[in-house]
Formats: C-alpha cells, structure tokens, sequence
C-alpha cells in the first residue's frame, strides 16, 4: 500500500508563562492508504496536538510548529501557503473532536453546517447541497433526515450530534479522516454505534483513519496500526496484533495491563504507578524512568531512540538495546 | 411565560408610579415657578393663571391629578409655550430621533467590525491602538468634545456649519433641504458615535474573545472555511446574541434626545428643549419630558429583557 | 485547542509557592508589568501633586483681579494667559484642578460608602430590607442618571444656596446617582458568596454574623470594589463637569474645570479665545483617560473572572 501522508521529524512546541513545552517532539509516522492507525497514550501526551499539527490549527501564538515536515501527497503541509492549507481541510482531511456538544455552532442549523464544507469545497450550489446533506445524514444512520437538517445542535443529543460531525467530515469524501477522542465523552453503550458509523464511513470510501484514544478497547476494535506517544515522543509502534501479543515498552505494556479483561477477575485493576512528569521539568533521560518497573541506571541519563526490535516493530526502550552498556 | 410577563407588567407599572412620585416631588420642592418668576405678569393675573392651571390646591391633590390625565395620555400644558407638552413633544422628537437613528447606526457599525478585528489580531499593535482609542472615547467630556470641533471645524476652517439643523433663514425644499439637514448633522452625529463608540467596541471585542474560543469556531476552521466566514457568520452570530438585549436599552436614547449634544449644536430636539424649558422653569414641560424619559427607560428594559428570553434558540423553547 | 492539560500542573505548583507572599504585592508586581496601566497611574499622580502643590509655586496665586491685565494671549508670563479678570489661567486652571479631583474623590467615597453599606445589608440579610433597598436602586435606574442631575441642580439654585455649600452638594448628588450600581453589584457579589463552600463551613464552625461579615465576605468583595471605585472618580469627574459648565454645579468663584469651559459659552472667548476653555477641557479629558486605563489594568490583576479587555 502507498502511504497517504507522512510525517517527518515534527515538533509542536507551546510558550506558556513558566517556559516552553514541547507537546510534540521530534516524532515520525506514516499513514498508508486506507489504514486505520490508532494513536494512544495518556492525556496530555501530545496526541491532539499532533492532529491539529497536521490540520494546521496550532493555536497561534501561544503554540507553534517548529520543525520537521508533513508530506501529504506531492506537497508539505507545513510549506503550503495558507490558502491552501485551507482549501485541504475539511475537503482532503478533515477531523472530528471530543465534544460534540460543543463543536457545532450553536446558532446555526445542523443542515446549514453540513452544507458550508459541500457548497464551498465541492462548488455544489445551495439545493445539491441541501440534497447531499440529507443523503449524509441518513448515512451515518440517522432517520428523519430533513427534521434533523432543520434543527439546533441543542435539540439533538451527544452521540447524533458525533454523528452529524462524522457526516460534516466524510461530506466532501476526505482522503484522510482524523478522530480525536470521537467518543470519550458519550456513553458506552452510544460509542459503539458511533464506531460502527466511522467504520461504515471508511469502507464506503476508501479513506484513511487516524484514530485518537486512549481507550485500548476502541484500539482493539478498529486499528491496523498503533502508536504509543509518552510525553510528547513515540516510544512504540506496531501492527496492532504484534503489538498487543508481544508489547516491548513497559509503559505499553502498563496500559495493556490496565486494561481490564472481560471475563478475568482481578483482585484489582492495574494502573501504572506516578503520574506523567511535567513537560517543563524534562531533562535528557528516558522519560519514562521514575515510572519504570525494569529500569536501569542508563534510562536515567540518555534518552532511547525509535528503533526495530522486531519485523515491523518499534520501540524506543534501553531493554532492547546492544550498545546499553556502551 | 404568561405569568413572568404579567408580573414583570405588574412590576413595571409600580416602578412608574415610584418614578411619578419622585419626579412630582422633586420639582414641587422648589420654590417659585414659571408663574412666579415672570415679572411681565400682574399680582391678579398670577392669581388667575394659578387658579387655571391648578397651582393654587394641596400638593397631593395636585399630584393625584397630573398622575390621572397622565394615564389619559394628558402630560401637562407647557405654560412657557402655552401648548400641551405632547404637542410640543411630537414638534421635537423625531429631530432629536433623526439624529439618534443615524449615530446608533454608524456606531454600531464601527463597534461590530472593529470589534471583531481586533479580537482576531488580540495583542496586535492595531489592538492597542484601539484599546487606547476606546479609553480616549470613553473620557471625553461630552460638552467638551462638541465645542472643540465646532472650533475647529465651523469657526477656524468654516466648512461645517456650527449648530441648528437648517441654514438660518433657509427656505430651502426637496432635496436642498434634505443636503442641508445632513450638513448640519455631520458633527453632531459624529460626536455622538465617538461618544458611544468606546464602550460598545468594548462590549463586542470582549464577547469576540471568548467567542472565537469555543470549539464551534475551531470546527469551521476546521471545515476550510474563509477566515471571514468563520469571523462574520459563525463567531458574530454567537457575540451578537448578546449584544441584541442592548437594544432596548437603547430606546431612551433615540427618543429621548440627547440633552447636552442637543444644546450644544443647537440642534431643534427634545433635549434642547427640555433646556429651553429649565432657564424659564416651566415645570409641566420639565416633568412631563422626566416621566417620558422614565417611561421609554422602563419599557426599553422590559424590550431587552423580552429580547434575551427569545433570541437564543436554547432558550426559545 | 489549548495547551495540553499538563502544562498547567507546574503554573500552578508555582503560584503555590508564591501563598507566602500576600496577595497584593502579587497584584502590584502583576500590576507593573502593564505599561500603560502604570503610565496611567503615573499620570494621575502627576495631576494630583501639580494640582495641590503647584499652586503654591505660582506667583499669581492670590487671584487677585488685575483689570489692566485681562484677556492676554499665553505668553512667557502667563503660559496659558489670563482671563477676563487678569487673573492667571494656568494658576486657575491648577486650583480647579484641586476641586474637580476632590469632588471626584469625595463623591467616589461617598457613593462607595453607602453602595457598598446598602449592598452588604441587601445581600446578608435578603428580605424586606434588600427588597425596599433594590426597588429603590431600580427607581434611581429608571430616570437617566443627567436629568436628576439637572433636577437637583437647579434646586439648588432655586434654594438659594451659597456658591460656597454647592461644592458640597454636587458630592451629594453625584453619589445618590452613583450609589445603586455599587449597591447591586455588591450584593449579587454578596449573594454568591453566601453560596460558596467555605461560607457554609463558617456556618458549621457556628461563625456569628458581624465575624462572617468582616472576616469572609468583605475581604473577598473588596478588590472588586477597588476596581469600582477608581473607574467611578472618572464618571464622577465627567459628571461633575457637565454640570458646572451648564452653571448646575460648582459656580464661581470657586474653579472647576467644567465651570471654567463655561467661558466657550461667550461668543468672543470662544473663537478668539481658546486658551481660556481648551486648557480645562484637555485636563479633564487627559486625566479621565488615565484613570480608566489604571482601572482597566486593576480590574485585570484583581478581578480576573471579570476580564472584559484583555
């Protein structure tokens, strides 16, 4: 398969009060046609800002993109003029968010804004658009198409209005959809149907997913590929399979641990000890260390870099090695 | 709904009478009145003048009857003018609502577009520049700032006419007269919108900031749309909702003139000649243009509340 | 998009460090780092020490009435020359200063005063009391703020009242005007207050009235109504001379700055004339405009909830 959108050596760094945090750094992967890749890691990981790095909506000037290359087809996106960045998004790619609640316009009718992206990226005029909103709606498995169309967000409840931002984001047929959390914030029982839409979305259309979580249930359930991001960095990547039977990082392998197993009774669920350290306070060492069951005296002092510890598998981790005693 | 709108008339109209007595009884504590203090006038004609217009009975007789023909639509005979006070009302209001109508426009206008750039480009130089702007339009002494640019204007450049809302002696018809009118109104009006400018930029550049926060706003970045797009229809429309209860708040001043630009450009409006009516103390006018300020105070607070309850489609329903 | 969440962790480990240092020195140094703010306060220091003290340096202080002197352009003698009693319009202009600021601070203690008193009565004890207090605030609301003004000014000309005692008076009327804005403000303040957590442990802790009162409430509405009170000099000012220029307020001979535009109303002063109105006009204006950019930069750093500029 050819790859879709690569990216190269991205950092993503935030000013705030107390100095610069890097929210994402230094970090490479590529997404391939077709492919389902889930991110995952703790909140405040990087995850989301990696998105919005790539949809070029780093909050400015407060946060700031400051190295490395997003190759999209024959073009960077961070090279690419304005103007054109925008005319990719939303059409090439485009991306839903946690909160549905909050991420429509709440003075706006639902068809209105499934309509804007249709009549300004597909050039449809204002009745093929309300024609192909419809058809979207009843898409992503809502009935009552043009009741729907006709109302406000606040009329529709979490889990439709998820829907509805999957039917804003699928309208103009984007190459490559990003899923940022789609369904933390829904009830469990809503977030499988919300699964089943953007599974549906994707085998119609041929279209990317980059998936956002840090649920390793909707891992399982929908990824190809998975990366593991710890404060800002990569520390594992793999095919999910692989990834899931034979875990390399102690940290991935503390989240899998975490994760409770139907059917398995546990005196009690794991969690990984500590907190993720403060982005500020970072010096050079594997940042993972004072939360390491297997760490050694060299993880204290150098940091580990992304490299194969078996066919198709990354890991950034000194246990896997040669030169650690070097 | 039915009975908020009750109570809220109910409470409207207590307000009214509180507002009545408080106006009634502060022009009757003043000594002397149009009558006593018209010198051309003999001691009888006084006394008969006193007894027509029922100067001469108790205080509470009086007020009880002022307040009845008030509610008959009878707001008081303007002894100075010899006419009833509506009358005069009707002769100078929609001068005075000329003016109003035309700087709440522009006022609004520049509020709202300056408003939203500067909450676009926060911390710019353009930003500080207009937040030092604000400040200067909001500490300009009203009087002040009008006599200045007559100065300046009509009096040292003459090109703008220094007051009055015709050329005097003017017969001017049609269309000669409708480009007189503007060119009278040019400074007035323009005083006017600096004056209100300020606080309303204010208002909407705050409501801006935290609109464009919300994750709405970043869902239409995200669709591709024009950065005017998602400023103008998905931002505005939010920070306007709002900014709609101000309208009534703005009834009393497109109607109830504005008493200082009014003097001061000599402008034929109601707040001109409500200070007319102060140098010769004709009280009936006085109170009569003092309650129908309290009435459109009263009523453009019940239009905003009214506003505020229907205009938000999550509060609607 | 914000910053990811943990970045706020070590912000807030910071401020924890700072609980040693009080409260305001913490505002201040926030405070300092606000250039025009502090250009602001700077400014009005300015006006208030050239006001009281500079008079005293002038050799024209006396006032006295110089009729061979009247009517002169500014000039190396008098910088801003002098009016039509020879009298120095620099001096005049700096003792007008004097009452203007005065009746503003006066009239701002004033109306802080009972806003703030009638407010705490309204919000700590609800009931009759805050329904007589806020109907009458509401009534004070319905008239527009200038024709009361007006109203009460010509009482008092009408009263007969000596030039000297309106100085008082426009205080007075100026803070019945002002009050019920700080009164509502103080008790809705007040009222969720009352709601907080740590109100109610002080009810547990069987805290009496007058305690919770002065020990929890007040400190908490306190950098609001500092916030308040420096903005109201400014309306205070702006009012005040509005009207005196009408001839409602301060009369002469006592100077104010509005009562000295009042020679613009004299057709001659007025287009031949300038430095006798325009110089009075730009003081009121200059230090109006400091004032309310100081209490922007004060509702900044002590009322952050409310940040409406910034």
């Amino acid at each position: 398969m050819n790859s879709l959108i690569e990216i190269n050596n991205l950092s993503t760094y935030f000013e705030s009060g107390a100095g610069t945090v890097k929210a994402v750094d230094d970090i490479s992967f590529r997404i391939r046609e077709g492919e389902t890749v889930c991110i995952v890691g703790e909140s405040g990981c990087g995850k989301s800002i990696t998105a919005m790095s790539i949809m070029g909506l780093v909050d400015e000037p407060h946060g700031k993109v400051v190295g490395g290359q997003i190759r999209f087809g024959d073009k960077d996106l961070l090279k690419i003029s304005k103007e054109e960045m925008r005319r990719i998004r939303g059409n090439d790619i485009s991306i839903i968010f946690q909160e549905p609640m909050s991420s429509l316009n709440p003075v706006i009718t639902i068809g209105r804004q499934i309509m804007e992206p249709l009549m300004l990226h597909q050039k449809l005029n204002k009745k093929q658009a309300y024609a192909r909103a419809l058809e979207l709606i009843e898409l992503v498995g809502i009935s009552r198409a043009e009741q729907i169309a006709a109302s406000y967000p606040h009329q529709l409840s979490g889990g439709m209005l998820q829907r509805i931002m999957i039917a804003i984001a699928i309208s103009c047929g984007p190459k490559l959809l990003i899923a940022d959390e789609p369904t933390t914030a829904l009830d469990v029982t809503i977030q499988a149907q919300v699964l089943e839409t953007l599974r549906q979305s994707k085998e119609q259309s041929n279209m990317s997913i980059m998936l956002i979580t840090h649920d390793l249930g909707v891992v399982a359930e929908m990824a190809d590929y998975v990366i593991v991001m710890y404060a800002g960095k990569i520390v594992e990547e793999g095919d999910v399979e692989e990834l899931f039977e034979r875990p390399k990082h102690p940290y991935t392998r503390g989240l899998l641990k975490s994760k409770p197993i139907i059917g398995q009774r546990a005196e009690q669920l794991y969690s990984i000890p500590g907190q993720v350290p403060s982005p500020l306070e970072l010096t050079e060492s594997c940042y993972f260390h004072d939360r390491c069951e297997s760490c050694i005296p060299i993880c204290r002092i150098r940091q580990p870099k992304l490299s194969e510890v078996a066919a198709g598998h990354l890991a950034a981790c000194w246990l896997y090695e040669e030169e650690a005693e070097a | 709904m039915r009975t908020y709108l009750l109570r809220r008339c109910l409470y409207m109209l207590l307000i009214l009478i509180g507002a009545s007595l408080l106006i009634f009884f502060l022009y009757s504590l003043t000594p002397g009145d149009y009558v006593d203090n018209n010198l051309s006038l003999s001691e009888e004609r006084k006394a008969e003048l006193r007894e027509i217009h029922g100067l001469n009975k108790p205080i509470l007789e009086r007020y009880v009857n002022w307040m009845a023909n008030m509610f008959k639509g009878d707001f008081g005979y303007s002894l100075a003018q010899q006419r009833p006070v509506l009358d005069l009302f009707q002769d100078y209001i929609w001068n005075s609502f000329l003016l109003a109508v035309v700087s709440t426009f522009f006022t609004w206008f520049f509020a709202v577009v300056v408003g939203v750039l500067t909450a676009y480009k926060q911390y710019s130089l353009l930003d500080t520049l207009v937040m030092v702007g604000i400040f200067a339009a909001m500490s300009i002494p009203s009087f002040f700032i009008g006599l200045f640019l007559i100065k300046v204007f009509a009096v040292d450049l003459k090109i703008l006419p220094p007051g009055g809302m015709i050329t005097t002696g003017s017969r001017a018809v049609g269309w000669e007269y409708v480009a007189q009118v503007l060119h009278h109104m040019l400074l007035p009006v323009a005083v006017m919108v600096l004056l209100g400018v300020g606080s309303l930029t204010r208002y909407f550049r705050s409501n801006m900031l935290e609109v464009i926060k919300q994750d709405y706003v970043r869902t239409a970045r995200a669709k591709g749309l024009k950065e005017r797009t998602v400023l103008y229809r998905h931002a505005l429309k939010n920070a306007m909702l709002p900014a709609i209860t101000l309208i009534g708040f703005e009834l009393p001043g497109l109607f109830g003139g504005s008493i200082i630009i009014e003097k001061i450009f000599n402008w034929p409006g109601i707040g001109q000649l409500y200070m007319q009516s102060f140098t010769v103390r004709d009280y009936p006018l006085l109170m009569g243009f003092t309650m129908f300020l309290a009435i459109l105070t009263v009523v453009g607070t019940f239009i905003s509340d009214i506003l505020y309850h229907t205009s938000d489609p999550r509060v609607r329903l | 998009m914000s910053i990811p969440t943990t970045a706020g962790r070590p912000e807030k480990a910071i401020r924890a460090l700072d609980v040693s240092d009080s409260l305001w020195r913490q505002s201040i140094r926030q405070l300092r780092k606000n250039k025009l703010a502090v250009a602001g306060f700077a400014f009005i220091a300015f006006m208030f020490l050239i006001c009281f003290i500079g008079p005293l340096f002038s050799p024209y202080a006396d006032g006295k009435i110089n009729p061979a002197n009247m009517h002169q352009p500014p000039s190396a003698k008098h910088w801003l020359g002098t009016d039509l009693l020879g009298r120095d319009v620099l001096t005049r202009l700096l003792q007008a200063g004097r009452i203007s600021l005065t009746v503003g601070l006066a009239s701002m203690a004033l109306s802080m005063t009972i806003g703030t008193v009638l407010g705490i009565v309204s919000g700590y004890y609800r009931g009759v009391v805050d329904q007589i207090i806020m109907r009458v605030a509401d009534l004070l609301f319905t008239i527009p703020g200038l024709p009361i003004l007006f109203i009460m000014g010509a009482l008092m000309s009408d009263w007969k009242i000596p030039t000297d005692y309106r100085l008082y008076l426009v205080m007075l009327m100026l803070s019945i005007i002002g009050w019920p804005g700080v009164a509502r403000l103080v008790r809705s303040q007040m009222l969720t207050l009352r709601e907080r957590e740590y109100m109610q442990a002080a009810d547990v802790l069987g805290l009496s009235d007058k305690r919770k009162l002065f020990r929890h409430l007040l400190p908490n509405v306190f950098p609001l109504l500092i916030v308040i009170a420096t903005l109201s000099i400014g309306g205070a000012i702006l009012s005040e001379s509005a009207l005196s220029f009408f001839g409602l307020g301060v009369m002469p001979p006592t100077p104010t700055w509005g009562n000295m535009i009042d020679a613009a109303n004299n057709v001659i002063d007025f287009e031949k004339r300038p430095w006798l109105w325009i110089p009075p006009g730009l003081a009121i204006f200059l230090t109006v405009i400091a004032i309310n950019i100081f209490g922007d930069g004060l509702r900044d750093v002590l009322d952050p909830k409310q940040n409406t500029s910034r």
